[in-house]
Order: C-alpha cells, then sequence, then structure tokens
C-alpha cells in the first residue's frame, strides 16, 4: 500500500517538474541586429480587434522578440484598462467618452487617437422582403428607439405589410451598439427593449437571424455582410441628401453618413518613447491601409495615414 | 376454472404491453441524447476535417484562415492544466481528507459542507470575478498564467472535494479499524488505509474535474487571457491564451473558412477531452485493481 503513496508523490513530483520546466524553457532569442525587444499589450473592440490582430501578426514576423498581445474584452473593458495603464494601445469601435478620457487623465495617462480604417454599418433584411426598397434616418430610429411603438413593417411606412417586425441588435457590450445608438437615436445606449428585439453578443447569430426570418431586421458591420451577401438584402440608407447604398466607396468618400464608422486606436503617449511600441504604432499606421481590406475594412485615404505618421513625430 | 385463467391471461399481457411501452420510452430518452450529440459531432467533424493538419498545431493565429493555427492556444491550455493539477489535487484532497476524517460531524462542519456543495454549482464567470479581483489585482499576478491556473483551481476544488469525499466514506469502516487495531495513527490510517482504497475514485474525480476546466471559457475572458498571443509562454508570470477561447474568437468572424477552422479546434479539443477521460477509466481499473 505504501508503494502506492510512493507512486502519487512521484506523479506530483513529475507535475511539478513539468510545471517549472516548461517555466524556464521555451526562450529561444533571436540574435539579429539591433532587436527590438519587450512587450506590447493591447486589449479593446472586437470589431477593430482583426485589424490590430493581422498587423500584430506581420509585425511579430519582423521583431520576433517584441511580444505582441492583443485581447477582445470590448472597447469599453480596454478602455478601463487602458486608463489604469495595463495596456499601451486600445482599441476602439468609437471615440472615447468623457468619463473614460477623464479617468485616464486621473491616472495621468496621456494619450493620441489614431484613426486606422473605416467601417460601414449594414443595415439588413431577409432576401424575401420584397418590400423594403430603402429606410430613412427617421424610419431607423421608428423602429429602434426606446419604447418604440412599431409592432409592424406597416407601422414604419404606410403601404408595407402588416407582419410582425422581428429586429436583431449585436448586444450592450459592442461598440457597434454604441455606434448605432448615437447615430440613430441620438443617444448612445437608447434602444428599445421589448420582446420584439433580439441582442446578440455573437453576430454571426444576427446573420442567421435574419437570413431565415422573412419579416426580420438586423445591422452590424458591413464585412459581415459581404461575407453572407446570397444569404441577406442591403437596405441603402435616406440620409436626407442622399441615399446611399453603403460599399467599400461609399464608405471612403464619406456619403455613407451617418451609418459609417472609424476604427480608432488609442496610444499610450509615455508608452510611445520605447522603441518598441514606436515602431509598432508606425508600423501599424504604414501598413493599415494596405491590411484593411484583407480582413474586410475600409482603407483611409493614403494622405490620412502620412498626417497621422507626422503628427506622432 | 376458465374465466379465472382468461382474466389472468388478460393480466399478464397488460402488464407486457406496459413493460414493452417503458421499454420502447426508456430507449427514445437514450437515443435523444445520443442523436443529439452524434449530429453534432458529425457536423463539426465535417466542416472541421479539411483544415485538420499539421499547420493547426504548429501555426501562431492569423488573419488568413489557411495560415492560422492555435499553437499557442493549445500549448496555453496544457500548461495551465500543469499548474492546476498538482495544485487543485493537493489542495481538493486535503479537504476532503480533512472534513471526512478529521472534522467533528458538528454544525459547523455541516456549514462548511453545504457550502461546498453550493459554490460547486455556482456559474463560472462568478470565479472569473472572483479570481481577477484576488490574483488579478489583488496580489497583482497579473493576467498570466498562474492567476489563470489559480482561477481554474478556485473553479474545480469543490467538484475535486465533493467527488474525494464521496470515495473516501465509500471505504469500509472495518478498514479503518483494522489500522487503528494495530496502533496506527489517525494520519497512519489515512495514509496506509483509506487513501489507497479510495484513490481510483479520488483520481478519476480529479481528472474529470480538470478536463471541465480545459473546456471553460467565461471565467478566463473574466480575468483577461487574451486572443492573439503569438508566443509561448515562457514563465509562468506570462500572458497566454487557451483552446476555448481561440475557438470563439474564430467562430464569430464573418468569414467562413474561420468557422470551419474553429470547427478543427473543437476536434483537437474534443480528443483531448476524450484522452483525458480514457486515461481517468484506465488510471481507475490499474488502483482498484491493486486494492
Amino acid at each position: 500500500m505504501n508503494k502506492l503513496g510512493k507512486r502519487l508523490m512521484t506523479l506530483t513530483v513529475i507535475a511539478l517538474v513539468l510545471t517549472l520546466l516548461s517555466a524556464c524553457g521555451g526562450n529561444s532569442k533571436d540574435n539579429g541586429e539591433a532587436a527590438l525587444s519587450g512587450t506590447i499589450n493591447i486589449d479593446g473592440s472586437s470589431t477593430v480587434f482583426p485589424m490590430t490582430e493581422a498587423i500584430a501578426e506581420e509585425f511579430s514576423a519582423a521583431h520576433k522578440d517584441v511580444r505582441v498581445s492583443v485581447g477582445t474584452s470590448g472597447t469599453g473593458s480596454g478602455f478601463k484598462r487602458f486608463a489604469r495603464g495595463e495596456t499601451e494601445l486600445s482599441n476602439a469601435s468609437r471615440p472615447i467618452k468623457e468619463e473614460e478620457a477623464k479617468a485616464a487623465k486621473d491616472n495621468g495617462i496621456d494619450y493620441q487617437e489614431l484613426t486606422v480604417a473605416y467601417d460601414g454599418l449594414a443595415i439588413v433584411v431577409n432576401k424575401d422582403n420584397d418590400w423594403v426598397d430603402k429606410l430613412t434616418l427617421d424610419e431607423l430610429k421608428k423602429i429602434y428607439e426606446p419604447d418604440s411603438k412599431v409592432k409592424t413593417w406597416a407601422d414604419v411606412r404606410e403601404g408595407w405589410p402588416a407582419t410582425e417586425l422581428r429586429i436583431y441588435s449585436p448586444g450592450s457590450e459592442h461598440g457597434t451598439f454604441d455606434y448605432f445608438t448615437e447615430a440613430i437615436n441620438g443617444e448612445s445606449k437608447a434602444m428599445r427593449n421589448d420582446k420584439q428585439i433580439t441582442f446578440s453578443a455573437d453576430t454571426n447569430a444576427i446573420v442567421q437571424g435574419v437570413s431565415g426570418d422573412s419579416t426580420a431586421i438586423g445591422y452590424f458591420g458591413y464585412s459581415f455582410f459581404e461575407e453572407n451577401q446570397d444569404k441577406l438584402k442591403l437596405i441603402p440608407v435616406d440620409n436626407g441628401t442622399a441615399t446611399v447604398t453603403p460599399s467599400p466607396e461609399t464608405v471612403k468618400d464619406g456619403s455613407y453618413t451617418p451609418l459609417s464608422r472609424p476604427l480608432l486606436v488609442y496610444v499610450d503617449k509615455a508608452k510611445l518613447s520605447t522603441p518598441e511600441v514606436k515602431a509598432f504604432v508606425e508600423f501599424y499606421l504604414e501598413n493599415a491601409g494596405a491590411i484593411a481590406p484583407e480582413v474586410g475594412y475600409v482603407p483611409l485615404p493614403d494622405e490620412k495615414y502620412t498626417e497621422q505618421l507626422e503628427q506622432l513625430k | 376454472m376458465s374465466m379465472f385463467e382468461d382474466a389472468n391471461r388478460k393480466q399478464i399481457s397488460n402488464r407486457r404491453k406496459k413493460d414493452l411501452y417503458l421499454h420502447l420510452l426508456f430507449i427514445a430518452a437514450t437515443s435523444i441524447g445520443i442523436i443529439a450529440l452524434m449530429a453534432l459531432l458529425i457536423n463539426i467533424v465535417l466542416d472541421g476535417i479539411g483544415r485538420l493538419n499539421l499547420d493547426l498545431f504548429t501555426n501562431y493565429p492569423s488573419r488568413v484562415a489557411e495560415r492560422a493555427g492555435m499553437k499557442s492556444a493549445i500549448v496555453g491550455s496544457i500548461y495551465m492544466v500543469l499548474i492546476m493539477a498538482p495544485i487543485s489535487f493537493v489542495l481538493g484532497v486535503g479537504a476532503a481528507i480533512y472534513l471526512e476524517e478529521y472534522a467533528k460531524k458538528n454544525a459547523i462542519t455541516r456549514f462548511i459542507q453545504l457550502n461546498i456543495s453550493t459554490l460547486a454549482g455556482v456559474p463560472s464567470i462568478v470565479y472569473g470575478i472572483l479570481g481577477l479581483t484576488i490574483f488579478v489585482r489583488g496580489l497583482s499576478l497579473d493576467r498570466s498564467l498562474l492567476s489563470g491556473a489559480l482561477t481554474m483551481t478556485l473553479l474545480v476544488l469543490p467538484v475535486i472535494i465533493v467527488s474525494a469525499q464521496e470515495a473516501i466514506r465509500a471505504v469500509p469502516r472495518a478498514r479503518r479499524d483494522a489500522s487503528f487495531a494495530l496502533g496506527a495513527t489517525k494520519w497512519q490510517t489515512v495514509y496506509g488505509s483509506v487513501l489507497p482504497s479510495s484513490i481510483s475514485g479520488i483520481l478519476t474525480g480529479v481528472i474529470l474535474a480538470l478536463s471541465r476546466a480545459i473546456g471553460e471559457t467565461a471565467p478566463l475572458v473574466m480575468i483577461g487571457a487574451l486572443t492573439f498571443v503569438a508566443f509561448l509562454p515562457s514563465s509562468i508570470m506570462d500572458q497566454f491564451t487557451v483552446m476555448p477561447i481561440q475557438i470563439f474568437n474564430w467562430i464569430s468572424r464573418p468569414q467562413v473558412s474561420f468557422h470551419d477552422l474553429a470547427a478543427s479546434g473543437i476536434i483537437v479539443m474534443m480528443v483531448m477531452l476524450v484522452l483525458m477521460n480514457i486515461s481517468a477509466v484506465i488510471l481507475r481499473n490499474k488502483y482498484s485493481k491493486q486494492i
């Protein structure tokens, strides 16, 4: 019986040794030219994530000793960590709010805002929906505003069928939700909340929902429409001056307002003085234009990137 | 006489019918679970098999689905379990031994017992909040592998304690008495008699609890395990990511090719879980023969 006890001890010891070994190993150094090293912590918006991830991937390939990590805890949580000085960069799908800026300032953190790409919010309905030709901003507001009275499509515009309207929206943890409510309802985070609306943390669930329900409406980042064009119908938006269909062109030239938004990255100015963060940010602005279309976003005009690079110097 | 026989026969045939119906009902109850699981498995294997190649194990995450792998996530998960296993074993089994062998059976012990059973059912996100407050911020361990492993230890501890207690309780009274009769102390009895008799049950509980930890995402998201990590942790204070987080990120992307990649990731994770469960069965058989 004691044999068993010994075996147990051995097992425990092996596990401990393995742990320690793993703790010491895996530190292969690439001794090239005056290589950069250090860590860069990034967190924030999951919308901006694919963009920053792509840049981090390329940057890591070029600078093997710099450890870049990117989180997706959301724009708001990202700013919270940023204000505590836990991250060097913060991804954001909306501009920083006053209270968030104040929290950063209270901790002595001074930041620089960079715009790295644009994204359009696509308004979509089911493929079988043959009545909606366009929606005005007022109609969108009628559908999504708090305490909305809209129950059927007929309530949105006269002449449309009186079938129940089922509404989808990204959940409140998304910067996309913040941006949409601000742009359409005029107040961040203000939206109807009743049994007709479904909030979802997973954008693909909204794609599924709208593509499987003939009377549904939803909105999300344009890249999700682009990947599911065959399942959804894209709705042009009448913003009072023109009726615009979102596309990389209309997002880029600014005509698809107010539903196109800048994707932002905030940099801690104090950390910008370290060579690795400086190199990363410059690398970001130099390559964002090429990377953006690859991950489904719209690049800024080239001169905007150069302008921001100049500002950093 | 014949009337009596007829009635009897009728009764018997009624009972047989009843038996048959219930038999079918139980088969249906079993198969619904199995069919749902099979459908899920087949669906995932069909989606994921195409991308299940070496790249998945050797590459870091990438924006290009064809190039993306989950090396850092697989290694992160393994490291986390390796750190967790000894800590949760010692703490969990220690607590179980105390509660079963040493503690007096009074109101305080019952209160502790009630708490442990309740903790076993607390949603995992709550442990994430706890880990964030205690380990990440309180002890300033940051978002390290160690914080993650300790948080997960808290999560699985109640499960380990309860299962270890059950295993210890199942050891017959006579074995303890025999040991005491030889003049053994309490610890000698526990170490020489109770633990060896219950170790198979304890190990099964520990391994099943650890495999639960591999699949958990919520607490680690809460303490801020990351999504894009293109390096392996070189110490227990390094940042890390784990498989379920990587899989979740891939599923939530717009591109279908990433959804397939997520399916391959799920296959890898399931194979790992099955291996752990098989090892639990093997360990149990091996040790139960020795007693």
